[in-house]
């Protein structure tokens, strides 16, 4: 588990691997499964409504975290199958991949899940969901008049990530 | 050090067929191993529906922290996948190989029963043969 000492924006953004638009969503969770934020940018198939696909997402990054706790090959000691485990602890995973998109995954200590789900060819996307934290930290977390566990509603974020996200690779 | 620490091959109901460990530390019993079959399972079938765009398949691969997890669905149904280190590569060859080898050693047995456990001999010596070479081809890079 990384943590994360500065919180101010770096003054350049990671470097991109490629130009295009080829983001096609994100989600921001807190730790209770509340959806805080959800964002879409060119996403074709809506198999569910909104807050069935949102509930669906928390609980297959849920189990694929218990999955990979219980199956990394390289601890001695492991938890049952299934029991919660707090942020950081047990094996964890940053991303999975489909012949269709990629997901990427990162969890903060405080227990904010951040998944970004791009094309299937995109890199590694670790730093640029450190990036997008700090954005949340600097644009939401710093905001006074923004109470913790509410959906994000701020234009200044919401056009600072745009912004950020149309520029990955 | 094992690259490749274990393999597994669920059926298409998501039912543990085979499973074998190539020295993961820690210990995992039979329950264990057919609770992650049918978890991966349900994952799987998630992860095409929250998929934006059409034609979705499921997980090919999974990164965790300390191992890889590459995925392999056959036509009927049939997952293969392996648990190996980290950024190993070809691991969609072998796990191809490894379906030929259960097309060969296993369907074509006549004892064999359809979605039922693999007991056949043939096939473990060959997969242990196929993992053998692929971790010298490993060593050899």
């Amino acid at each position: 588990m990384q943590f994360f000492g500065a919180t101010e924006i770096n003054p350049s953004p990671p470097a991109v691997t490629a130009s295009g638009n080829n983001a096609h969503m994100i989600y921001i969770f807190n730790r209770n499964g509340v959806c805080l934020l959800y964002r879409e940018w060119n996403r074709s198939l809506h198999t569910l409504n909104a807050q069935q696909d949102q509930k669906l997402m928390f609980g297959l990054l849920f189990s694929l975290k218990s999955l990979t706790a219980k199956m990394d090959p390289v601890s001695v000691e492991k938890v049952n199958l299934g029991v919660p485990q707090l942020p950081g602890q047990g094996c964890s995973f940053h991303s999975f991949r489909t012949n269709t998109y990629k997901l990427s995954f990162m969890e903060t200590p405080s227990g904010i899940k951040l998944i970004l789900v791009t094309n299937p060819r995109t890199g590694d996307l670790r730093e640029s969901l450190k990036y997008i934290y700090n954005l949340y930290v600097e644009y939401v977390v710093k905001n006074p008049l923004y109470t913790p566990g509410t959906p994000i509603k701020y234009e200044l974020f919401n056009t600072t990530l745009d912004q950020y996200v149309r520029g990955l690779g | 050090m094992a690259a490749i620490y274990s393999l597994y091959i669920i059926n298409k109901s998501g039912g543990l067929i085979f499973c074998k460990d190539y020295g993961s530390a820690g210990r995992m019993d039979t329950n264990d191993t057919l609770r992650l079959a049918s978890l991966w399972h349900s994952m799987h079938a998630i992860s095409q529906q929250l998929s934006p765009v059409s034609g979705c398949a499921g997980i090919e691969l999974l990164e965790a922290d300390t191992f890889d997890l590459h995925c392999f669905q056959s036509l009927t149904g049939t997952k293969f996948f392996v648990v190996c280190e980290p950024g190993t590569q070809h691991m969609e060859h072998l796990l191809k190989h490894i379906y030929e080898l259960y097309t060969d050693y296993v369907l074509k047995n006549p004892f064999y029963e359809m979605e039922m456990p693999i007991r056949c001999e043939l096939f473990e010596i060959n997969l242990s043969q196929a993992v053998q070479k692929d971790r010298v081809a490993l060593l050899g890079r």
